[in-house]
C-alpha cells in the first residue's frame, strides 16, 4: 500500500451559486463560485453543509461534475430523491445568488489522472454518472488519447444527465463511446447484465482502468460482473452513493 | 454555526439523542468499499496478528470460530454521514485474540484481503472495545458487509472497521492506512467529527 504525505486541512467556506441548470426533470446542476478552491482531480467530491435558522444542520457529499481548468467555477449535479432532505432543497429551493457552505476536494482513490495511459471503462447508474462526467470532460480538456467507454444505466431516456453534451462529444471524438441502458422505458428496457458489460466494455486483457459509480446495488452487480469476466479486482474502483 | 441556508428547514424526522453530530439515521445497511466485493472461501480464510519483532499468531476458520465469542449490540457511524443504531453482532473480542500476544508497540495497522489498510491505536482495540465479527443479526456476515469476518470498532467511524480483515500488524509509530493517506482523519472519532485530516 502506498504511504503518501497527508494533504492539508479542509476548511468550510461559503460558495455562491452563480447558475442553475436543469439536466433532467429531477436533476439539476449547480454552478458554484468558490473563492478559495485549490483545484481538484476528476472523481473527487465535496461535502456540503446546510444550516437552518435554529442551527440545525445537515451534511451530504456530492461529486464534482466539472473538470478543473485551473480556474473557474465548480459544478455539482444533484438528483432529487423523493422525500430527500438535502437533495430536494438543492434541486427545488436553491437560487442563483444563494450561498452554500462546503469543503473539499475530498477523495484520492476514485480519481482519474490524465497521465494514466490505460484505456478507461466507466459504468454509471443514475446520478453515478457525475464523477465519471468529470473524467470525460477532463480527458476532453487535455485532449487525452486514452480510449474511453461509458456504459450509462438510467430508467428512461429522459433521465440521462448531460445527454446533449455526451452526444456532441461522441460525434466529435472517435476515442469516446457511450452506450445507454434503459431499465424502465425505451426501445429495449432491461437491466445491465454480463452481455452488456462484455459487449460495450473493454476486454479484460486490455487491462482498462475501471470506474463504477451509482447506487449500492448497481455497483455491487456491475463489480461482480467485471470480476466474473476476468477483470483484475485491483483495477476496478467503485464509489457507492447509497440507496438501493 | 455556519451561514444560514435560505429556506432550509430540514426534515429532521430521525433525530435521536445518541446520534453524533452531522450524522443521520438510516434503517437499511449501506455498503461502502473501494472496489469489488471479494468472496473468500472459509477453507482459505486465515487471520494473523504480527508483532513488531516478527512473531506471528495465526488462526484458521475452525480455530477462530472455536474461540470464545460474544454477542453485542452497538451503534455504528459512517463518515459518509449515516448512522445505524442498535446493530447486533457476534464475534471474537480482540482481548481474546491478544491474550498470548506480547507487544510493546502502541499502534496497529489492520490489513484486508485486496490490500485495504487502516490504522488504529492498540488501546482502542482492547478492553472490550473491538471485535472480529462474523455474524450480523444472527446470520453469517454477508460478503458485501465484510464477510466472512470484519473488524468492528463501533466507537470510531466505520472505515476503521476493516472489512475482509485478515491481519493486524503492530507498529511503533502511527502510520496512515488507505483512506487516511487520502486525507481522512488519523483517528476518526464520530463524536468530535474527525472526518478529515485536521478536523
Ligand atoms: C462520495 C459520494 C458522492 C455522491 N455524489 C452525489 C452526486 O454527485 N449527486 C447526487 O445526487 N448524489 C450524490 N451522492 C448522494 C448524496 O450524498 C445524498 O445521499 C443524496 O443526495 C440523498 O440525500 P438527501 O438528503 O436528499 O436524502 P435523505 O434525506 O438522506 O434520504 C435518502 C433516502 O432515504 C429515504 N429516507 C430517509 N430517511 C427515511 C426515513 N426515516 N423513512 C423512510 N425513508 C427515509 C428518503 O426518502 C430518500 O429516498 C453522493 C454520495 C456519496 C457518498
Amino acid at each position: 500500500m502506498v504511504r503518501t504525505a497527508l494533504p492539508g486541512r479542509l476548511t468550510w467556506q461559503a460558495a455562491t451559486v452563480t447558475a442553475v441548470r436543469a439536466e433532467t426533470p429531477s436533476a439539476r446542476t449547480l454552478v458554484l463560485d468558490i473563492p478559495d478552491w485549490p483545484g481538484h482531480l476528476p472523481g473527487q467530491h465535496l461535502d456540503l453543509r446546510l444550516t437552518a435558522e435554529d442551527g440545525y444542520s445537515a451534511q451530504r457529499s456530492y461529486s464534482i461534475a466539472s473538470d478543473w481548468p485551473g480556474s473557474g467555477p465548480v459544478e455539482i449535479t444533484v438528483q432529487r430523491l423523493a422525500d430527500g432532505e438535502v437533495s430536494s432543497y438543492l434541486t427545488d429551493v436553491v437560487q442563483v445568488g444563494d450561498r452554500i457552505e462546503l469543503r473539499g476536494p475530498i477523495g484520492g482513490w476514485f480519481v482519474w489522472r490524465s497521465a494514466q495511459p490505460a484505456p478507461v471503462l466507466l459504468v454509471a447508474g443514475g446520478s453515478g454518472v457525475v464523477p465519471l462526467m468529470s473524467m470525460i470532460r477532463d480527458r476532453g480538456r487535455v485532449r487525452g488519447r486514452q480510449p474511453f467507454r461509458l456504459i450509462y444505466s438510467v430508467r428512461t431516456p429522459e433521465d440521462a444527465c448531460y445527454a446533449d453534451e455526451l452526444k456532441r462529444r461522441v460525434r466529435d471524438d472517435p476515442g469516446l463511446d457511450v452506450h445507454f441502458v434503459h431499465t424502465r422505458k425505451g426501445p429495449d428496457p432491461k437491466r445491465i447484465d454480463v452481455a452488456t458489460v462484455n459487449t460495450y466494455g473493454w476486454p479484460p486483457d486490455f487491462a482498462p482502468d475501471v470506474f463504477v459509480c451509482g447506487p449500492t446495488g448497481f455497483v455491487e452487480t456491475v463489480a461482480d460482473i467485471l470480476v466474473a469476466l476476468g477483470h483484475d479486482p485491483k483495477k476496478i474502483r467503485t464509489e457507492r452513493f447509497g440507496g438501493k | 454555526m455556519g451561514i444560514i441556508s435560505r429556506g432550509f428547514g430540514g426534515r429532521r424526522r430521525d433525530s435521536a439523542p445518541n446520534l453524533p453530530p452531522g450524522q443521520y439515521l438510516t434503517h437499511d445497511f449501506p455498503v461502502l468499499s473501494a472496489g469489488p466485493t471479494p468472496r473468500i472461501p472459509l477453507d482459505r480464510w486465515s487471520f494473523t496478528i504480527s508483532t513488531e519483532v516478527g512473531q506471528k499468531h495465526t488462526w484458521n476458520w475452525a480455530e477462530f470460530t472455536a474461540l470464545p465469542s460474544e454477542e453485542f449490540t452497538k451503534d455504528i457511524h459512517c463518515v459518509t454521514k449515516w448512522s445505524k443504531l442498535g446493530t447486533t453482532w457476534k464475534g471474537v473480542s480482540l482481548d481474546t485474540l491478544f491474550e498470548d500476544v506480547e507487544t510493546a508497540a502502541d499502534y496497529v495497522m489492520a490489513h484486508s484481503k485486496g490490500g485495504y489498510t487502516t490504522n488504529i491505536p492498540l488501546e482502542d482495540l482492547l478492553d472490550g472495545k473491538a471485535w472480529i465479527a462474523y455474524e450480523f443479526d444472527g446470520e453469517p456476515l454477508d460478503p458485501e458487509h465484510g464477510g466472512p469476518a470484519r473488524l468492528l470498532i463501533p466507537h470510531l467511524y466505520f472505515w476503521k472497521s476493516a472489512k475482509w480483515v485478515n491481519g493486524l500488524e503492530m507498529m511503533h509509530e502511527d502510520e496512515p492506512g488507505f483512506w487516511e493517506a487520502a486525507g481522512y482523519h488519523m483517528y476518526g472519532d464520530p463524536w468530535s467529527e474527525q472526518r478529515y485530516q485536521g478536523d
